[in-house]
């Protein structure tokens, strides 16, 4: 296992090395030290390494992650795990703002509460938070799913395109376009699989979620409103 | 952009360290507003007396204003602090000092309080925080600001923390866009505003509530409705510290607290270099919702 200190190394310099990491790399296990709430840890890696940052981090931690499995023993800032393609982010303690914001793929972990606008437009992301998520989250959300433990906060999934989302506590309001659809069994498979991901097999039934989607009204056209245009 | 910092002591041995972490916060908010800073620290009282801020020309002679106020039969005592100097007058001169002071073009009253100093200038904030001496200064609480203008010039009475009352500052992350109309209703209330920024409205709003009697608490939750726009605000009273961010929560935030203290930073980074930070509880002020801290 490598480990780098960011007390000691630049954090242009970790980043650097992360990306020159081929797919075949023999360093797989990295360790990073006193992020102390810089921005931008961690992002663009594109290798199938596991990194751990130990400490609460700042914006865009882990960005654009490709392959890279990357855990975060404490809090992050805004736009953690933002546009990540694959692979898969956990967080230890809370995320800020946006966190998995356009993601178009791999699975980010939340174990305790994500803020405002968590996976707003996503693109393919799975999000698994397992406290609560604040207000217009899944913002014009398009694919992807986003399951939630807790509660949501006001107009969750606000002119949703195609992403899915369940919650499993209150919702405080949904926004334009966003109805609450029914949990099939098909559903229900697809989310003890989420729930298996992110290690909560057995611990939440997935039949106590409810479903919540795109009416599909607002997205398609209607030549009632053609005056509108 | 713009940076806010708060720091607000439980534990009474840190009071001398006040300035010196307050410091180190600012600096490291420089990055977020390199324009301006600003700052209020919350020191010691004199017993029946008032501090006036008050900010001269580049060097000023403020033994000069020293003698002429004294010439006026106001006992004062001063701390010269670079283009600012902290005026101790009892409070049956404060009239007397104040008109002196407005008598003289060339010298601005900042704020004051029974306990409140503020300093404020044009700058990079950690040279700003470097001229006035922040580190040396003692207290229980202080907020400060660093500031990317956006909605007035880059002047020294532009820069944060604003004051319209006694012991009373905020500091502001954000733009309001209802501050013209809510300036003209407070001045029908009887308030004056030296400049045309929206920052100086929230505060001339905040004083205008307490003044009427309204708590800290029932003053920030009367702001969500009266104010309109984007904010995170942090504001400081003679015993008390609070934290108000907009409904939507535009600007960020992070509230940190151990026993010995309670920190706000726009960012985590601001706060990392304070005393137990790694076992210090960190979250996320939830919008709308009034934080309030007082000492007793």
């Amino acid at each position: 296992m490598r480990t780098v200190d960011l007390s000691q190394t630049s954090l242009r310099e970790l980043n650097a090395t992360l990306h020159r990491l081929r797919a075949d790399t023999n360093e797989t296990h990295w360790r990073v030290l006193n992020p102390r709430g810089q921005h931008a840890i961690a992002v663009g890696v594109d290798a199938p390494i596991t990194i751990e940052i130990d400490g609460h981090v700042g914006y865009y931690c882990a960005g654009m992650n490709k392959a890279a499995t990357i855990v975060l023993n404490g809090n992050a800032g805004q736009g953690v795990a933002e546009n990540m393609m694959s692979g898969r982010v956990h967080v230890k303690g809370d995320a800020s703002q946006a966190a998995g914001a356009t993601g178009c793929g791999g699975l980010l972990v939340v174990d305790g509460n994500a803020s405002a606008r968590c996976g707003i437009s996503m693109k393919g992301i799975d999000i698994v938070v397992k406290g609560s998520v604040g207000h217009l989250s899944a913002f014009m959300g398009q694919a992807g799913n986003l399951v939630v433990l807790g509660d949501a906060g006001e107009a969750l999934g606000d002119s949703i395109y195609e992403a899915r989302l369940f919650v499993r506590g209150t919702v405080a309001s949904l926004g334009a376009d966003c109805i609450e659809k029914p949990l099939e069994d098909h559903h229900k498979a697809d989310l003890a699989r989420l729930l298996e991901a992110a290690g909560l097999n057995g611990t939440a039934d997935p039949g106590s979620f409810r479903r919540y989607g795109s009416a599909r009204k607002l997205y398609h056209f209607h030549i009632d409103n053609v005056g509108s245009y | 952009m713009c940076g806010i910092v708060g720091l607000f002591l439980k534990d009474n041995a840190l009071e001398p360290e006040l300035g010196a972490l307050l410091a180190g916060m600012l600096g490291t908010m420089s990055d977020r507003g390199p324009d301006s800073a600003g700052f209020a620290v919350y020191g010691a009282a004199a017993p029946d007396a008032i501090k006036l801020t008050v900010r001269g020309p580049g060097g000023c002679d403020f033994a000069a204003v020293v003698r002429r106020l004294e010439a006026a039969g106001v006992a004062v005592t001063h701390v010269a602090r670079d283009t600012h100097v902290v005026l101790t007058v009892p409070l049956r001169h404060e009239a007397t000092a104040r008109a002196e002071i407005a008598a003289a073009p060339e010298l601005t009253i900042v704020g004051g309080g029974r306990r409140m100093e503020i300093f404020k200038e044009v700058g990079r904030p950690d040279r700003v925080a470097l001229r006035f001496g922040l580190d040396t200064m003692a207290g229980t609480h202080g907020i400060g600001h660093t500031r990317m203008a956006t909605e007035s010039a880059v002047t020294t009475d532009g820069a944060h923390p604003f004051t319209t009352g006694t012991d009373q500052c905020l500091v502001h992350n954000g733009s309001l866009s209802n501050h013209n109309a809510l300036r003209r209703e407070l001045i029908r209330e009887g308030l004056s505003f030296q400049t045309e920024n929206d920052t100086e409205v929230a505060a001339g709003y905040m004083t205008w509530r307490m003044r009427e009697g309204d708590s800290l608490e029932q003053t920030l939750n009367s702001s969500l409705t009266a104010l309109d726009g984007f904010y995170t605000f942090v504001v400081g009273t003679e015993s008390g510290f609070g934290v108000l961010r907009d409904p939507i929560a535009c600007k960020p935030a992070v509230l940190a607290e151990t026993d010995r203290w309670v920190a706000f930073g726009t960012e985590y980074r601001a706060l990392v270099d304070l005393p137990g930070i790694d076992g210090a509880n960190v979250w996320e002020p939830v919008p709308a919702k009034a934080y309030l801290w007082e000492r007793h």
